[in-house]
């Protein structure tokens, strides 16, 4: 399935791409096809600046329970920081 | 016989005159050849892509892939340029009929040109190949796949397509269709209303569907590959284009 069906959210931070360290600016967050993840379908995270160009991106392909999983451990992280830290 | 081929990278003029980049494959004989627009898949103007272009030039045929992506981020790689792409919504339907228009053009002035060209196109790209064939004179045109040809995207894609069926009284030559039965974009039902469409349109037209294969089944670098599907749809489109394309 091709889909364009894709969430995009404001992200502040740095991501590390082909070139190096780069400030993000945005994250675009979808199902569909993977580039090189050996399954039919993932869960494709690009975080992106796109006022550095096309190449400011950093790329993750994710199976639906690895994105799952992750998805809990961010909430876990952030969750288990002292309070008041971030 | 004689059967070198060489292919490289150029630029060729597309909608509104803007200069793209381009793969051409050719044969090194002097023909006289036909010519395939091949227009990507979705995830790009890959090495898959440019390998589905040389294999049309070593079955004797120019071919011309343009790289619809190319404004949206020239000299990226493949996969950024998708993204960058897929972040903006897609190609607009009239520049890529521009950009089809463009690449066509040059297939029909190269030397050893028949003066034929025709047009594939693989997931968006079937799509695509039916939106050239309808408002381009062209003098064959292959659907693999192609999705929102009948039906609209889901309601919240940003995506900037709609059904194009109804423009199937102008399609301007036959059409091969190849699909998997078990795609669900498009469905199966969809490809019977396309199929209907042109019938009752008086269009030529032969749709293929394959049991056992799904969406992008002609992909080798892809889990959803199925090779007696895509082995059995390479022989369609040689026979297709060879009856259409090569004289």
């Amino acid at each position: 399935m091709c889909t364009y069906l894709t969430q995009t959210v404001d992200v502040e931070g740095s991501g590390k791409g082909p070139v190096g360290w780069f400030r993000l600016a945005r994250a675009s967050v979808y199902v569909d096809h993977p580039q090189h993840a050996p399954a039919e379908h993932t869960l494709n995270i690009d975080f992106l600046n796109p006022r550095e160009g096309p190449s400011a991106r950093v790329a993750v392909e994710l199976t639906a329970s690895s994105a799952r999983a992750l998805a809990s451990a961010i909430e876990s992280a952030l969750g288990s920081a002292p309070p008041g830290l971030i | 016989m004689y059967d070198a081929m060489m292919a490289e990278t150029i630029s060729i003029t597309g909608h509104g005159g803007d200069r793209i980049e381009a793969y051409l494959a050719r044969p090194l004989d002097p023909g006289p050849h036909g010519g395939v627009v091949v227009i990507h898949h979705m995830p790009g103007y890959d090495a898959e892509t440019k390998e589905i272009t040389r294999t049309f030039a070593v079955h004797g045929y120019n071919a011309v892939c343009p790289n619809l992506y190319s404004r949206e981020a020239p000299g990226a790689s493949p996969d950024d340029a998708a993204a960058a792409a897929r972040a903006r919504g897609g190609v607009p339907d009239d520049r890529l009929v521009g950009d089809a228009a463009g690449a066509a053009e040059y297939l029909r002035a190269m030397p050893g040109s028949n003066g034929k060209a025709g047009v594939i196109g693989y997931c968006s790209g079937g799509r695509q190949s039916f939106l050239a064939a309808c408002s381009l004179p062209l003098d064959a045109a292959v659907d693999c796949y192609g999705a929102f040809v009948v039906g609209t995207p889901p309601e919240g894609m940003p995506l900037k397509v709609g059904p194009i069926v109804h423009l199937a009284p102008d399609l301007s030559c036959p059409l091969l269709g190849l699909f998997g039965a078990d795609d669900q974009y498009p469905t199966p039902d969809q490809v019977a209303e396309l199929d209907k469409a042109l019938t009752e349109a008086g269009k030529a037209h032969e749709f293929h569907s394959y049991e056992g294969a799904g969406h992008a089944f002609f992909a080798v670098n892809r889990p959803a590959y199925r090779p007696e599907a895509a082995m059995d749809g390479w022989a369609r489109i040689w026979d297709f284009f060879g009856r259409y394309l090569a004289s």
